[in-house]
């Protein structure tokens, strides 16, 4: 394994940067996107949470895979030509905001609804409460779940390989068949994920069990 | 393109698909059974805390845990045979989900154990029972009905996981659909409307189980 990080470094450490690129880019587009639904799904307006209701099951109940390619196979075809990178990182972003919109809204719900009644009771709108008294406290319980998603979406932006997105899982098996040592290129591609992946999982352990 | 759509849904093409929808059910089905024993067995180690024993259980389980499916994937279909074992493809896949969902289910049964009330424990030993009578007779059967609705939520992560083994040529669905619109362009957005329909009908139809569990438990 240790000659595979020798002899492809380079190409690994592409990957690596593509991969984390990627998630990145998608963990703030589907922040934004999960909060502003999820707090479509908490409006009092019934259209606005049915409109959140059925993104968030079209997308949650979806693979991952179906997304992506859909954007890879389908949009140059009819709508705008885009890389497997681009069509990657749209499919990651959408899929992940049904889940983020998930779990804000069940820490949005873990906050006293107290807090929402003496906020409008002192004179502010429903959505002033939202911004000002509810979201601050609700981000606080939402942290390791959104921390575990952030591992999720790591580990699924190895979708990318499907289309073509030259991320980590995509630059192993080019070195993998270009070296004929698939364990080892495995390996390899294994210990960078872990790298990402394990220092997260086990800080958002700790935060878990500190919060509790 | 509604002829589109009546030409891309033929019989033939149908039945192609359906017989797809077989094959990801046929290996989500197995994968859940084998990886609801195996992650059970190994979050219930995790929990009891065997000296070294469960240390090195639990650190290869997040090992796991942490890498992607496909990367499993890859190991049991292209890595198993360079140690001697060439897998099939259906119990290829089947083994990368169950390796990798077991470890996913052995997290969730730990937590769920660990959320029982510690009285529950020295109550049952207080009583005369045994450690592993209290863990099986009073612990356990609680646990199990917290973890039931993030348990059913996993599978439904499997049964959509199942769409990556596409990657090692399982015929599934989405494998399937490639091939009917390879032949035909047209047919490529009948054919996603398909597949992600068939998808969201199975999930769909778990998901609300899911919920209806959560409900009866609360």
């Amino acid at each position: 394994m240790i000659h595979i990080f020798a002899n492809y470094g380079g190409t690994l450490l592409y990957g690596l940067g593509q991969t984390l690129l990627c998630s990145v880019l998608a963990l703030i587009f589907s922040l934004i996107l999960g909060t502003l639904f999820a707090l479509l799904e908490e409006s009092p307006s019934k259209f606005a949470r049915g409109v959140a209701r059925v993104y968030i099951e079209i997308f949650r109940n979806i693979p991952l895979l179906v997304i992506t390619m859909f954007f890879y196979v389908v949009f140059p075809l009819y709508v705008v030509k885009m890389n497997g990178f681009t069509a990657g990182t749209i499919g990651l972003t959408l899929y992940t905001s049904a889940f983020i919109a998930e779990t804000v809204r069940a820490g949005i719900q873990s906050v006293d609804p107290g807090q929402m009644e003496g906020a409008r009771a002192n004179g502010l709108s429903f959505w002033q409460a939202m911004r000002y008294i509810i979201l601050p406290q609700a981000f606080r319980y939402v942290i390791p779940p959104l921390g575990n998603q952030f591992v999720n979406l790591v580990k699924n932006s190895s979708t990318l390989a499907f289309v073509g997105g030259f991320d980590l899982m995509y630059q192993g098996n080019v070195i993998a068949s270009s070296s004929l040592e698939t364990i080892a290129a495995y390996s390899a591609v294994g210990v960078l994920y872990l790298v990402i992946t394990m220092p997260i999982s086990y800080y958002m352990r700790y935060l878990e069990k500190r919060l509790a | 393109m509604l002829q589109n759509f009546i030409d891309a849904y033929s019989p033939d093409n149908l039945r192609y698909l359906f017989g797809g929808l077989g094959i990801t059910i046929l290996v989500s089905v197995v994968s859940i059974i084998g990886s609801f024993i195996i992650g059970s067995i190994l979050g219930i180690i995790r929990y009891v805390k065997i000296k070294y024993f469960s240390a090195i259980v639990g650190f290869i389980i997040d090992i796991i845990r942490n890498l992607p499916l496909i990367l499993i994937l890859f190991f049991t279909y292209f890595g198993l045979p360079n140690l001697g074992v060439k897998p099939e493809i259906i119990p290829a896949a089947i083994l990368a989900m169950t390796i990798f969902e077991s470890t996913m289910l052995a997290e969730i049964v730990r937590s769920g154990i660990q959320a029982v009330d510690p009285g529950q424990m020295e109550g049952a030993r207080a009583n005369g029972l045994t450690y592993w009578q209290g863990l099986w007779h009073i612990v356990l059967p609680q646990a199990m009905v917290k973890m039931i609705p993030a348990i059913v939520s996993q599978f439904i992560s499997l049964v959509k996981d199942t769409s990556l083994a596409t990657i090692i040529l399982l015929p599934e669905m989405l494998y399937r659909s490639q091939i009917i619109y390879g032949q035909n362009t047209n047919y490529i957005i009948p054919m996603f409307v398909a597949i992600a329909l068939m998808y969201f009908v199975v999930c769909y139809c778990l998901s609300v189980l899911a919920r209806y569990l959560e409900k009866r438990q609360a």
